[in-house]
C-alpha cells in the first residue's frame, strides 16, 4: 500500500484527485470506527457510501455506526458470524428493511451522493437501481419467461422486444442454454442452482446498477455454487455487487474487498450490537488483517 | 442399557401395533361412543335424504324447471321463478361481496400497519359481523334500500342482505389465502422495483386466487340456502314472472320451498321435496367445485 490518497471513496472518476478531501474529513470527524474508509492506491468511484449507519429493529440496535464505501464494478463481501447484522446492513442498502415494521436508520447511506433515506426519495426507485437476490431462490410461480419479463413490465421499461430482453438476461445469468427450449414452463421445475440464476437473470432484466446478494449460495450444492461464483465474476464487468456470505473461501475467491463484521462486545459498547471491525482489500483481510478479531475469525478461532 | 429404558417406558407392547395400541377398557368404550355418534349423524342425514328423495322423486321433471308456481295446479307447478330468482340474488351477492371482501382483506393483510387504529376497528367489526344472526342482515338491508327509495322486496335488497351475511367469511378466507402466499414472493417482486400495489395485483392476489375462490364458493353456497333474511325482506312466495333486473321482485328456492312445505296438499309436499333435492344438488355441486379447486392447488406447483 502506497501513500493513502483519500480516506473516502469519492464520487470523482478514477484518476482525478479529490479536491477538497480535508473538508470532508473534518465534517465527518469524529468517527468511532474509521475502518470502513478505504486507503487505496487507486481510487474507484463509490456507488454507495455509508456514514455512521446504525440500524434498529424497534428499540433493539442491530448494527452500530457502520462507515464504509462500495466501489463501482467491484465485488464487496460482507462476512462475520451469524447475527452480526450482515443481512440487516445489506437490506438497508436498497431499503428492503422498510418492509419490516419498526425498523429505523440513523446516519446516511448515499447513492452517488444522494441520501437514499432522504425525504423525497422513493424507495421503489431505489430498488429499481439497487436489485437484490435472496438467500433462498424465490422464483415467481410463473413461467421462466414471465419471471424474467415481470420486472421490465412492472417498472414500465421501454423495450423494443421483450423476447430479446429475456434472452439477454438469461444469457447474462448463464442460464440461456439450459432453458431456451422450455421458456414457457414453470420456473418451479428448475433445480435450485438454476432457480437462483433465474433470480439473478430477473434482477439483471431491470438493469440495476448494483446487485445485492444475501448468501446466494447457501441453499446450493458446490457445483451450483461454483457456477454462481463464476457468474458473479462475469457480472462484475457491468454491475457492482455486494454479497453477504458466511463462507470465507467464497469471499476470498470472489470479492475485491471484504468487510468483517462482528457482534462481539468491543471496547466502548458492551451490548451485542453488530459493528464493522475491518474493511479492506480481500487479500489484505485474508493475509494481513489489521485487527486481531479479524484474524481470529479468519483462522476459525471464533464464529 | 438402551433396551432396559425402552422396556420400562413402553412396556412390552410391540411397536407394530402402535397405531391401534389403545386397548384399555375406557378407551374402547370411548371409541365405540365416537363411532355411534358418527353413525347417528350420518344415519339422520341419510334418512332425511332418502325420504326427501322418495317423496320428491315423481316431481323431478322438466316442469319443475320450466313452470311457474301455481295455487290451483300444484301437480304441474314448477320452481322456474325461484331458480331464476336464486341465480339473480346470488349473482348480485357475489358481485357485492367478492370485490368488497377481497379489498378489505387485502387492506388488512397487505397494507394496514399493525398499529393502525382504523385497521383494528375494521378487524373487530369483521369479527362482530360473523356473529350477527342472519335475520338481522335482512333488517339492515331493508333499512338501507328503503332509505334510498328502493322497495325492499327487490333483488338488490336480497343481494345486499346476503352479501353482508357472507362478507366476514369472504374476508377471513381471503386473508388466510393471502397469508399463505410466501413472503419471498412479495420480496422478490418489491426488490425488482414493483410497487406494493403492483405486487398485490400481479403476484400476491393471483397466487391467492385458489384459496379465495374456495372460501367464496363455500360462502355463496351457504347464502344460497338462506331463507330468513330474505323472508324478512318480503321475498315474494308467489312469483309468476322471470326476474329481469336488480329492481325486480324475486323469490328464491328456499323461500319457495318454505311456502310449498307449509301447504297441506300432498302435491305441494312433493313439490317442496323435489325443489329441496334440486337445491341440495346445487349446493353440493358448488362445494364439490370448491373442493376440486382446493385440491388442485394445495400441492405446490
Ligand atoms: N426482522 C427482525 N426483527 C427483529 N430483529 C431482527 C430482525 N432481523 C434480524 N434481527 C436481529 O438483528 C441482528 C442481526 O441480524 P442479521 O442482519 O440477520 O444478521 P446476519 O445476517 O449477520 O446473520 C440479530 O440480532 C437479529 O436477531
Ligand atoms: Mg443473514
Amino acid at each position: 500500500m502506497t501513500e493513502p490518497t483519500s480516506p473516502h471513496l469519492t464520487s470523482d472518476p478514477p484518476g482525478e484527485p479529490t479536491v477538497d478531501s480535508t473538508a470532508t474529513i473534518s465534517m465527518r470527524l469524529p468517527e468511532p470506527i474509521d475502518a470502513g474508509r478505504l486507503e487505496l492506491s487507486e481510487v474507484p468511484r463509490a456507488v454507495l457510501s455509508c456514514t455512521d449507519v446504525s440500524l434498529y429493529y424497534g428499540d433493539f440496535r442491530a448494527v452500530n455506526q457502520v462507515t464504509m464505501d462500495i466501489g463501482v464494478h467491484e465485488i464487496t463481501a460482507l462476512i462475520g458470524p451469524s447475527g452480526c447484522g450482515k443481512s440487516t446492513v445489506l437490506r438497508a442498502l436498497n431499503r428492503m428493511n422498510d418492509l419490516i415494521p419498526g425498523t429505523r436508520v440513523e446516519g446516511t447511506i448515499a447513492y452517488h451522493g444522494m441520501d437514499i433515506y432522504g425525504r423525497d426519495v422513493d424507495p421503489i426507485e431505489v430498488r429499481r437501481r439497487i436489485g437484490m437476490v435472496f438467500q433462498k431462490p424465490n422464483p415467481f410461480p410463473k413461467s421462466i419467461y414471465d419471471n424474467v419479463a415481470y420486472g421490465p413490465k412492472v417498472i414500465g421499461m421501454k423495450v423494443s422486444s421483450m423476447d430479446d430482453v429475456v434472452e439477454e438476461s438469461l444469457r447474462a445469468a448463464a442460464l440461456w442454454d439450459e432453458v431456451k427450449d422450455k421458456l414457457k414452463q414453470s420456473a418451479y421445475g428448475l433445480s435450485g442452482g438454476q432457480q437462483q440464476r433465474l433470480c439473478i437473470a430477473r434482477t439483471i432484466a431491470v438493469k440495476p446498477e448494483v446487485i445485492l446478494m444475501d448468501e446466494p449460495c447457501s441453499a446450493l450444492d458446490p457445483i451450483a455454487t461454483a457456477r454462481i461464483e463464476d457468474l458473479m465474476m462475469e457480472l462484475r464487468e457491468d454491475y457492482t455487487i455486494v454479497i453477504v456470505t458466511h463462507n470465507m473461501q467464497q469471499a476470498a475467491r470472489v470479492a475485491d474487498r471484504t468487510a468483517f463484521f462482528t457482534a462481539e462486545a468491543a471496547e466502548g459498547h458492551g451490548d451485542r450490537t453488530g459493528h464493522l471491525v475491518e474493511f479492506a482489500e480481500t487479500t489484505k483481510i485474508f493475509s494481513n488483517p489489521a485487527d486481531p478479531r479479524t484474524e481470529d475469525y479468519i483462522s476459525g478461532r471464533f464464529g | 442399557m438402551a433396551a432396559i429404558t425402552a422396556e420400562s417406558t413402553s412396556g412390552s407392547r410391540p411397536l407394530t401395533t402402535a397405531a391401534y395400541g389403545e386397548k384399555s377398557p375406557q378407551s374402547l368404550v370411548f371409541l365405540v361412543l365416537l363411532w355411534l355418534s358418527l353413525v347417528f349423524g350420518i344415519l339422520v342425514l341419510a334418512v332425511l335424504l332418502v325420504t326427501t328423495f322418495i317423496e320428491g322423486r315423481s316431481r323431478i321433471d322438466a316442469q319443475l324447471f320450466t313452470n311457474y308456481t301455481s295455487q290451483i295446479a300444484p301437480e304441474t307447478a314448477g320452481a322456474r321463478a325461484a331458480i331464476l330468482g336464486t341465480a339473480w340474488v346470488i349473482g348480485v351477492t357475489a358481485l357485492l361481496a367478492i370485490p368488497i371482501g377481497v379489498a378489505a382483506a387485502a387492506y388488512l393483510e397487505e397494507f394496514a400497519s399493525r398499529k393502525s387504529r382504523f385497521a383494528h376497528l375494521v378487524e373487530l367489526n369483521v369479527q362482530n359481523l360473523a356473529a350477527v344472526p342472519a335475520i338481522i342482515y335482512g333488517m339492515l338491508a331493508a333499512a338501507a334500500v328503503v332509505a334510498i327509495g328502493i322497495p325492499r322486496n327487490t333483488v338488490i335488497a336480497g343481494g345486499i342482505a346476503l352479501a353482508l351475511l357472507i362478507l366476514p367469511v369472504v374476508i377471513v378466507s381471503t386473508r388466510e389465502a393471502l397469508r399463505a402466499v410466501p413472503q419471498e414472493i412479495r420480496q422478490g417482486s418489491l426488490a425488482l422495483g414493483a410497487s406494493p400495489m403492483q405486487t398485490l395485483q400481479r403476484q400476491t392476489l393471483p397466487a391467492a386466487v385458489p384459496g379465495i375462490a374456495t372460501g367464496t364458493i363455500l360462502a355463496l353456497s351457504r347464502a344460497m340456502g338462506e331463507a330468513a333474511p330474505l323472508l324478512l325482506l318480503g321475498g315474494l312466495v308467489f312469483v309468476k314472472f322471470d326476474p329481469n333486473g336488480i329492481l325486480s321482485g324475486f323469490t328464491t328456492m328456499p323461500i319457495q320451498i318454505f311456502d310449498w312445505a307449509s301447504r297441506s296438499q300432498e302435491s305441494f309436499q312433493q313439490l317442496a321435496a323435489a325443489a329441496s333435492i334440486l337445491l341440495l344438488v346445487l349446493v353440493l355441486a358448488m362445494n364439490g367445485v370448491a373442493i376440486i379447486i382446493r385440491n388442485k392447488y394445495s400441492n405446490p406447483r
